[in-house]
């Protein structure tokens, strides 16, 4: 795993790829994660695109069959599908 | 393209993926479209043309779905570079039209901004307004209509006078055609700063014109069920079995049917034509090679009603995200599971399908490892070599044996499948996964029309293709297995004498350490039109009399009499792997636009084959010493 949790923000932030179904927050941030086959300006386009702009709404509505992955995420009112691999570069932080 | 075209002005239709514009496209241009590709690109190019209530004439292109313009896959790349006027052969738009889903204004808003960037004429059509309002979803379409400072229309692709208001917005438009293109707009990629700008800019507009996004509770409680982790799957399962026994079964009688009436024109011409070199090339040529390929129309009609369908109705996306972990255990990308799908009923359309994956190698990989799935060609081939060699019994007495090897070789294809994209994609080209970000879409009830619609743009292409390239491969085959014919008071069969005759000679003592006899070699030349004419091929090098179905049932015994179990479960084997279809090669090259492809993809499936039948006929000899 190339998570590391002292790369975030805050001590608040979780990476959204760990977080369990059910899970609802906020995104707080994009962060770059090693293992991508694209350069990580274009996958940060690309979350942005689909959404997964700070301070947009999540929840992780349902998870795949195996190793609960991919997950299906409520972004504000869209929903996108997204690999936890790819899902620690999003930032989030719980609604208080 | 002519200059009377260029006098009409030509309107082209973006939108994000489904946004519901091909409906919309459909409802504008009726059945007057045109569906071409792209010169140099396989994407799709769907152009029609419309009048409006005042009588002018537009040109209307049905662009490929896409979040911006920063193609990713060559279906986003040609929408970006024929609104930018970049696309060599295709003229610069007059004006754009952006279709947005009127439940899901979220995503389409920064497009819009995008594109309004361009300083194009532009209209944005709020479509699916009826779903959005029965969703009790709001929006003031006036404001966004200042806000955005283009016209904003409300339309309703499905029903009758649904888009009248985007007819008047056309009129009011007025563009003339400009006739020329006007040089590549200037247009370059944004950053990802520029990007979140444009989010909160999309985002102060939803706000001002007080957007309330419709209630997703349907979709949301079909979800909880069809993406379950137990469920999900078992219905998915479900979905594949009974698309199967579909494509098997209802399409028996419309094959046989056009079986039917290919042999019947073929006797037709056999009792009116004199015997000849022209009576053979039209009946053995030009009538068995196209009608062997015709037969599967059928079939894959069903299997695209389904495709269309499951599409239409969002379900595709959920299968892909199903399926993306196992998939993406081979190296291969959750949309590569629809093309490889596509392909047990024949590999052509599944190549075609794999135009929806965004990365170059996730596509050459999915293209490459679609022939190993079975396809309907070989089973002629394998129900004969089954029912001639296994015999009929039981396993723990409920299982046929005969039943279980078919399921053994339709596992050993997907197995192979599998093994070879994982060696493609991370020994050969060591590449990791690439991004798995796809919108599940809500659920919408497919809409008959344009269910029909595809559909038969679907069947007209491939009858296209049957009728060209597939043709002319036909004939080339039918040349050499005629040419030169059998010299005076010959006792073989005529094709021993042709060029295919001594290759197949030739041949075979390269095939004799798998257990191939001549026989099987010169079957294998003429079986290149595609797989299942080899069981006619065989046939005719046992000089059989029979034609059409009977051959299979005349050949059994004579199969059975004369070749070894090693051999036939060899030429099983073989059969998994074997490169023989023209056809897919063809259009392999067709898609990834190089011989390169169909090159690797023909020596890869020969080197399989031929290695997998040296091994099974080896052991089989060995085990029954």
């Amino acid at each position: 795993m190339s998570t590391r949790l002292n790369d975030s923000p805050t001590t608040k932030d979780f990476r959204l790829g760990q977080c369990p179904k059910g899970w609802r927050g906020i995104v707080s941030g994009l962060v770059s994660i090693e293992g991508l086959s694209i350069p990580w300006s274009e996958m940060e386009r690309r979350l942005l695109e689909m959404g997964f702009v700070e301070g947009a709404a999540l929840e992780i509505l349902h998870d795949g069959p195996i190793q609960h992955d991919p997950i299906a995420v409520r972004v504000d009112d869209i929903t996108i599908a997204v690999r936890r691999a790819d899902a620690n570069a999003i930032l989030v932080r719980p609604v208080e | 393209m002519s200059t009377a075209s260029l006098s009409v002005p030509g309107f082209a239709l973006v939108g994000c993926p489904n946004c519901g514009k091909t409906a919309l496209f459909n409802a504008l241009t009726g059945h007057h479209q045109k569906v071409a590709n792209y010169p140099g690109v396989t994407v799709e190019r769907k152009e029609g043309a419309l009048t409006t209530p005042q009588g002018r004439t537009v040109r209307l292109l049905d662009l490929p779905g896409t979040y911006s313009l920063r193609g990713r896959s060559p279906d986003e790349a040609v929408t970006r570079d024929v609104v930018l006027g970049r696309l060599d052969g295709e003229v610069l738009p007059d004006a754009l039209i952006c279709v947005a889903d009127a439940t899901n204004l979220r995503l389409v808003l920064r497009l819009v901004l995008e594109l309004k960037s361009l300083n194009r004429p532009l209209i944005l059509a709020l479509n699916m307004i009826d779903i959005a309002k029965r969703q009790g979803c709001e929006i003031d379409i006036e404001r966004l209509s200042v806000e955005l400072g283009i016209p904003v229309v409300p339309t309703v692709a499905v029903r009758k006078g649904g888009v009248s208001s985007l007819f008047e917005a056309i009129d009011s438009l007025a563009v003339r055609a400009t006739a020329v293109t006007a040089g590549p707009i200037s247009w370059r990629e944004p950053t990802s700063q520029e990007i979140r700008d444009a989010h909160a800019e999309a985002e102060r507009i939803l706000k001002v014109c007080a957007f309330r996004p419709g209630d997703q509770r349907l979709t949301a409680r079909l979800d909880r069920v069809l993406l379950h982790p137990v469920w999900g799957l078992v219905i998915l399962l479900g979905v594949l079995f009974f698309m199967f026994q579909a494509v098997f079964a209802w399409a028996t009688p419309a094959m046989d049917g056009i079986k039917a009436a290919f042999d019947l024109l073929a006797t037709q011409i056999q009792t009116l034509m004199p015997d000849g070199m022209l009576r053979s090339l039209l009946t053995d040529g030009l009538i068995a090679g196209v009608g062997s390929v015709v037969v599967f129309l059928p079939q894959i009609l069903i299997l695209f009603l389904f495709i269309i369908l499951l599409e239409d109705f969002g379900y595709m996306a959920r299968a892909a995200f199903l399926m993306d972990r196992l998939m993406g255990g081979a190296g291969l990308h959750g949309r590569a599971f629809i093309p490889l799908l596509s392909s047990f009923a024949c590999a052509i359309p599944g190549i075609m399908a794999t135009r929806v994956i965004e990365n170059r190698r996730d596509r050459l990989a999915t293209i490459l490892v679609a022939p190993l799935m079975t396809c309907s060609a070989r089973i002629p081939v394998y129900t004969l070599i089954i029912s001639a060699f296994v015999p009929q019994t039981e396993v723990a007495g409920v299982l046929s044996l005969q039943g279980l090897v078919m399921f053994g070789l339709y596992a050993t294809g997907i197995m192979s499948a599998l093994i070879v994209a994982w060696v493609m994609k991370r020994l050969v080209w060591r590449q990791v996964a690439e991004p798995f970000l796809m919108e599940l879409p809500a659920y919408k009830w497919p809409r008959l029309k344009n269910v029909a619609l595809g559909l038969w743009q679907r069947a007209a292409m491939f009858l296209q293709r049957a009728g060209t390239i597939i043709l002319a491969i036909m004939i080339l085959i039918w040349f050499l297995s005629s040419f030169p014919g059998a010299p005076a008071g010959a006792l073989d069969p005529a094709i021993n004498y042709s060029i295919a005759g001594m290759v197949g000679h030739w041949i075979q003592p390269i095939l004799a350490p798998i257990g191939f006899n001549w026989q099987i070699a010169v079957a294998l030349i003429p079986g290149m039109a595609a797989r299942e004419v080899a069981v006619g091929a065989l046939g005719t090098v046992y000089a059989l009399s029979a034609t059409g179905e009977e051959v299979g049932s005349a050949l059994q015994p004579i199969l059975a009499a004369q070749w070894s179990l090693p051999t036939a479960l060899a030429l099983l084997a073989w059969y998994i792997f074997a490169p023989q279809c023209a056809s897919t090669l063809a259009v392999v090259k067709r898609e990834t636009n190089s011989w390169r492809w169909p090159a690797v993809l023909f020596v890869y499936m020969t080197v399989l084959a031929y290695g997998a039948a040296f091994l099974t006929y080896n052991i089989a000899t060995w085990a029954l010493k």
